[in-house]
């Protein structure tokens, strides 16, 4: 089973009077389980492709496919109950709610889910001491490091036990420990949780983490380095 | 809507982000709420004052004629004592108190003076709970019964015609047949009214006495009903007009005192104005803050959206801050209205403006009066109108694209 099927994307953009060319007809085929990088430099379209994955984009044209289902002809509505359910995202920054804590960040996709209070609790407990950050739930972000919110949206990312998880530079703002921490959580989460996680980053360190890595460069996959993945 | 509660925290947590535009916000919510209130309180109090003493000069609150009486106020038009239907329509639980009256145009001569007043004949005893004669007398005495000899006139009227108490004066009208009826009274009585006209203008003797001088019997000019509001004469004033049969005509005192009727009615439709007119000023600084409320949280806006929030959750918890923060503010201000009024309940002297006031028939003292319908109009006319007012910036909210929400540079 494919975790994630794109096929002949295509997506164009207007940047000023420029328009630029995000996704050339891309096709990709990610199975369940992986552990894959979309590496590019910036414009590259990794972020475009990322986007368009998660249902956060629609493309011009080309079809996306998650477990099976076709989802780039999904409404705006029908879309947003998908991220809710099937896909867990880590942003670059700003991952966070401000007001909320620690606790009540990893709760919320649970929540708006309509998961019961008592479960939501247990698991956020839990996921909080699994990304190292068990005690500090009750904080609010602006009260954590850049890492530590980092982790909190990791924990939030997979709450809800999504299939996929879709991380948009997620070390960009971290110091190199911090990083190489970061990717180790997402390892043991992958191999512990069989979850798939797609990583756009053009940080080579990232890139070491990766069974697989996507090359892209003006919107099109120039290269697809498979490591240990079948 | 499953996500009700997070919608709702979310909403009240970042109502206190920006505590100081937030508080700002809430003191404007809260003395615009007072002002509605207070003033709505002050406006209903100096018209209730006014319909209250216009009403308990004379007409109370219904009356019942002859037909042709209001055309033509004389003797000729007059009927019978309450009997029958109409009497026990009288004695209803809704029925206050009532009293029969003649009454006629009459001419008062003092040995100074000669002056036009309407001459009333009363029951005393009657008259007592209907009308204000027998509470505002000041010097004498009020009349003891239908056949007492005296006659009760007011302060002004005694200046003007520079007369006293223990004084005779001679009162002459018309009998119904057109012919003079005269005769001499002496002053036991001086009463005091609100309303400089009254005191001028109104002239009372026994019923029995007047209907004797002018020879008409038990025959009289009207009946004057007392109901328990004045704002709800609807329905006496039709089982009295069941009762009363087809020969006579029943009103209500907004019928009777056109004046007083429409100044109530017009009090309506300016509270109503008032309040819509504070809110327009309250809107501008509600829309304002929950602009710039969005405006700050774009990216955070956005988050919620890419983790699934709907635009539907972000659009209701944008008009849950509004509410929430009209909720409080409309809290805080209905209390302190409250707190503000009910001390000055037992009066405002505004005696330094009062001639002002006696002009159009105020009194010198207002009474502010706080009415739930007030208080609810006003918290009604708040919600709704802040509620559309937030819909805006709140639509616009739920429309962000979330890649670009995300990606927006502060």
């Amino acid at each position: 089973m494919k975790s994630v099927r794109c096929v002949d994307l295509c997506k164009t953009y207007r940047q000023g009077d420029l328009e630029v060319t995000g996704l050339d007809h891309v096709d990709l085929e990610i199975n369940e389980g992986g552990f894959v990088c979309l590496s590019a430099p910036s414009g590259g379209g990794k972020t475009t492709l990322l986007n368009a994955i998660g249902g956060l984009d629609t493309p011009d044209s080309g079809e996306i496919y998650l477990a099976g289902d076709r989802i780039d002809n999904l409404s705006k509505g029908e879309l947003a109950e998908m991220r809710l359910h099937q896909i867990g995202f880590v942003f670059q920054a700003y991952n966070l709610i401000p007001v909320l804590t620690a606790r009540e960040n990893v709760e919320f996709v649970m929540e708006v889910q309509g998961v019961a209070a008592a479960s939501r609790r247990k698991r956020s407990l839990e996921l909080l001491e699994e990304v190292g950050l068990g005690g500090l739930g009750d904080r609010l972000p602006a009260q954590m490091s850049g890492g530590q919110q980092q982790r909190v949206a990791v924990a939030r990312a997979i709450a809800s036990r999504p299939a996929l998880v879709l991380a948009d530079e997620p070390t960009a703002n971290l110091d190199s420990q911090t990083s190489d921490q970061l990717m180790e959580l997402f390892v043991e989460l992958n191999e512990h949780h069989k979850t798939t996680f797609v990583i756009a980053t053009h940080d080579q360190r990232v890139m070491a983490y990766a069974r697989r890595v996507i090359h892209m460069l003006d919107g099109r996959i120039v290269d697809d380095e498979r490591r240990d993945e079948a | 809507m499953g996500d009700m509660k997070i919608v709702l925290r979310l909403a009240w947590r970042n109502l206190w982000r920006n505590h100081r535009r937030t508080l700002i916000m809430l003191a404007a919510i809260v003395v615009g709420t007072w002002a509605m209130i207070f003033m709505t309180a002050l406006m209903r109090g100096m018209v209730d004052e006014m319909v209250k003493d216009g009403i308990s000069v004379l007409p109370g609150h219904v009356q019942v004629h002859h037909p042709d009486f209001r055309d033509d106020p004389t003797i000729s038009n007059v009927i019978g004592p309450p009997s029958g239907e109409l009497l026990e329509a009288l004695r209803r639980p809704e029925v206050v108190a009532w009293s029969t009256r003649v009454r006629v145009p009459a001419v008062i001569s003092s040995e100074q003076d000669t002056r036009g007043v309407t001459l009333v004949g009363i029951d005393p005893d009657q008259e007592r709970g209907v009308s204000f004669v027998a509470d505002d007398m000041t010097e004498g005495r009020f009349l003891e019964s239908p056949d007492d000899k005296g006659l009760v006139v007011g302060r002004k009227l005694v200046e003007k015609m520079e007369t006293d108490l223990g004084k005779r004066v001679v009162i002459m009208t018309q009998d119904p047949e057109n012919e003079i009826a005269d005769r001499g009274f002496r002053i036991v009585g001086i009463f005091d009214s609100k309303l400089d006209q009254y005191e001028e203008g109104f002239v009372f003797a026994g019923q029995g006495t007047i209907q004797n001088l002018l020879g008409v019997g038990d025959a009289i000019s009207e009946v004057a009903i007392l109901g328990t509001d004045y704002r709800d004469v609807e329905g006496l004033t039709r089982r009295v007009a069941d009762a009363a049969g087809a020969d006579t005509e029943v009103l209500p005192w907004n019928e009777i005192d056109t004046y007083l009727g429409s100044m109530l009615a017009v009090m309506d439709g300016f509270v109503i104005v008032w309040i819509v007119v504070i809110f327009l000023a309250l809107s501008f600084g509600l829309v304002n803050t929950l602009v710039m409320a969005v405006f700050e949280r774009v990216r955070e806006i956005g988050l919620m959206l890419a983790l699934g929030m709907t635009p539907r959750s972000i659009l209701t918890q944008i008009v849950a801050e509004s509410t929430l923060l009209l909720v409080l503010g409309l809290a805080i201000g209905n209390l302190l209205a409250w707190a503000t009024i009910e001390p000055l309940k037992s009066g405002i002297d505004v005696s330094i403006v009062g001639e002002g006031m006696e002009f159009f028939g105020a009194a010198s003292v207002l009474y502010p009066a706080l009415y739930l319908k007030d208080v609810v109009l006003a918290n009604v006319i708040v919600i709704v109108l802040g509620f559309l007012a937030s819909l805006s910036p709140a639509w616009r909210a739920s429309r962000y694209d979330p890649v670009r929400a995300i990606t927006q540079v502060e």
